[in-house]
Formats: C-alpha cells, sequence, structure tokens
C-alpha cells in the first residue's frame, strides 16, 4: 500500500475493526452489565462504520436506529430492573470460561482457514452498491411477502413480550 | 480497497467473540448481548457478499440484512421480557441457577 489513499482506507479499515472487535470483548469480558453495554454499543457503532465503507449507508442508519436506539435502550431497562446496583460485584462469567475461550479460539480459525481457502468469485471493482430507492422498490415488489411476514412476526412478539412483562393482577 | 478476506476475517473474529461470549456469561442478559453480536457478524458477511462477489443480486444482502435486524429487534423484546418473567418469579437472572426445567 504505497498509495495515500488506499493507506487511509486501511487505516480507517483498522480503526473500524478495532472499534467492532475491542467493543465486542468489553460486552464479553466487562463484570458491571452497565458497562457492558456500553462496549456493545461500541461494537455496534463500529459495524455501522463497516457499513459504511461497504457503501451500504441506507443499511448503516438502519442499523444505528435499531440497535443503538432501540434494544440497546431495551437492554438498559431491563437492566436497571433486574440487576441490584450491588450485584456488581457477583462473578459474571462461569468456571467454564477458559474452556469456552478455547473452543472461540478454535472456531475462528477453523472459520477462517475455510473461509480464506474458498474459491470466492470477487468482483472487481466491486459490485455498484444498491441504493436507497431500488431497496424500497425491492422490498416492496419481490420481497412484498416476506415483509409482510415480518411485520406479522414484529406485531406477534411486540404482543407476546407486553403478555409475558405484565405483571400478573389477577392470580387467585 | 478492502479486499473480501478482511471482511470475512473481521466478522468470523466477532462471531467468535460472541460464542465465547455466550458460552461464559452467568447472566442471561449478557448471553443476548452476546447473541446480538453474533447476529452484527451475519450481518457484516451478507453485506460483504452482496458487494464484493461477482454474480450476486446487489439487493440481495441488503435485504437480508434488514430482515435479520427487524427479527433481531423482535428476538430481543421477547427474550427481554422472558428475563424480566424469570426475574420476577426467581428473583435471579444467573442461567447456572434457574434449573426450573432441568429435573
Amino acid at each position: 500500500m504505497s498509495d495515500p489513499l488506499g493507506l487511509l482506507t486501511w487505516t480507517t479499515f483498522g480503526a473500524v475493526a478495532a472499534m467492532t472487535l475491542g467493543g465486542g470483548v468489553l460486552t464479553v469480558t466487562l463484570r458491571n452489565l452497565f458497562h457492558a453495554v456500553l462496549g456493545l454499543v461500541v461494537s455496534l457503532l463500529g459495524v455501522a462504520g463497516v457499513f459504511l465503507m461497504l457503501a451500504s449507508e441506507f443499511v448503516a442508519v438502519i442499523h444505528v436506529l435499531i440497535y443503538v436506539g432501540a434494544i440497546v435502550t431495551l437492554f438498559l431497562f431491563v437492566i436497571m430492573l433486574t440487576h441490584r446496583i450491588d450485584s456488581a460485584e457477583e462473578p459474571q462469567t462461569s468456571r467454564q470460561w477458559f474452556a469456552a475461550l478455547i473452543l472461540g479460539a478454535g472456531f475462528f480459525a477453523m472459520a477462517v482457514s475455510a473461509l480464506l481457502r474458498a474459491p470466492w468469485a470477487v468482483a472487481s471493482p466491486p459490485v455498484e452498491a444498491a441504493s436507497v430507492e431500488t431497496l424500497g422498490r425491492e422490498m416492496l415488489t419481490t420481497h412484498v411477502l416476506a415483509f409482510e411476514a415480518v411485520s406479522l412476526l414484529l406485531i406477534v412478539a411486540l404482543v407476546g413480550a407486553v403478555t409475558l412483562a405484565r405483571r400478573e393482577e389477577t392470580r387467585p | 480497497m478492502i479486499p473480501l478476506a478482511a471482511y470475512l476475517v473481521l466478522s468470523a473474529a466477532l462471531l467468535a467473540i460472541g460464542v465465547w461470549g455466550a458460552l461464559t456469561r452467568r447472566s442471561a442478559l449478557g448471553i443476548l448481548m452476546a447473541i446480538e453480536l453474533i447476529l452484527n457478524a451475519a450481518n457484516i458477511n451478507l453485506i460483504a457478499f452482496a458487494r464484493h462477489v461477482r454474480g450476486v443480486d446487489a439487493t440481495g444482502g441488503p435485504m437480508f440484512a434488514l430482515f435479520v435486524m427487524a427479527i433481531a429487534a423482535g428476538a430481543a423484546a421477547v427474550g427481554l421480557s422472558i428475563v424480566i418473567c424469570i426475574y420476577r418469579n426467581h428473583r435471579t437472572v444467573d442461567v447456572d441457577r434457574i434449573n426450573l426445567m432441568k429435573w
């Protein structure tokens, strides 16, 4: 990489990858669950950066809206509802953490060796990323059945979530 | 120009971190967070393939990723309300101590 643009691209990719993986490690290892959620936010923003580098700005924006805006807020509320503040001192990882680390590392090595050996039909230059207009058109024509199914699933999930989380008042 | 392999390695690393977290966390909430990491790793792969593999439909990958996000939101809502329900009945979300269906 001798040209300055390529170096800049790689630097950006390195920063974004470091955010993603570092945030992920913090999510998994931090003892206090509040701090773990903050690590999750860093990781999710890194993933949004990866989407931007892949020229999918619409997916990146939706990702930030759904994950950082909705899911992380939900996690924070549930942590506040279910964890006492003084429970931060309790051990948060199980005794098998080292075995799980070995398993994860082995899985990573296996996946990388398989992925790097696979004969991908790499496009060069890269495929033109789909515009928002194309995505919207496709979503309401080709994928309209999946779209409707997802809306039904979200309704069922929300009703189920409300039913489960509601305090039962009419218990005999 | 970042090659496809870099994205694949990044997503495999994120997936491995998620698997590690799902296996080690005691709190059910920590396990749900690790599962979110795993879903994100899958999304990175989908977008990277849509952009870097010859002959694919460029809208398919982003579309699949958007549906994955919608379903992840639904899964998080249901999973977290199950956690609240378990906490109300057991006063803990430690998965080592939730053994209602074990015996």
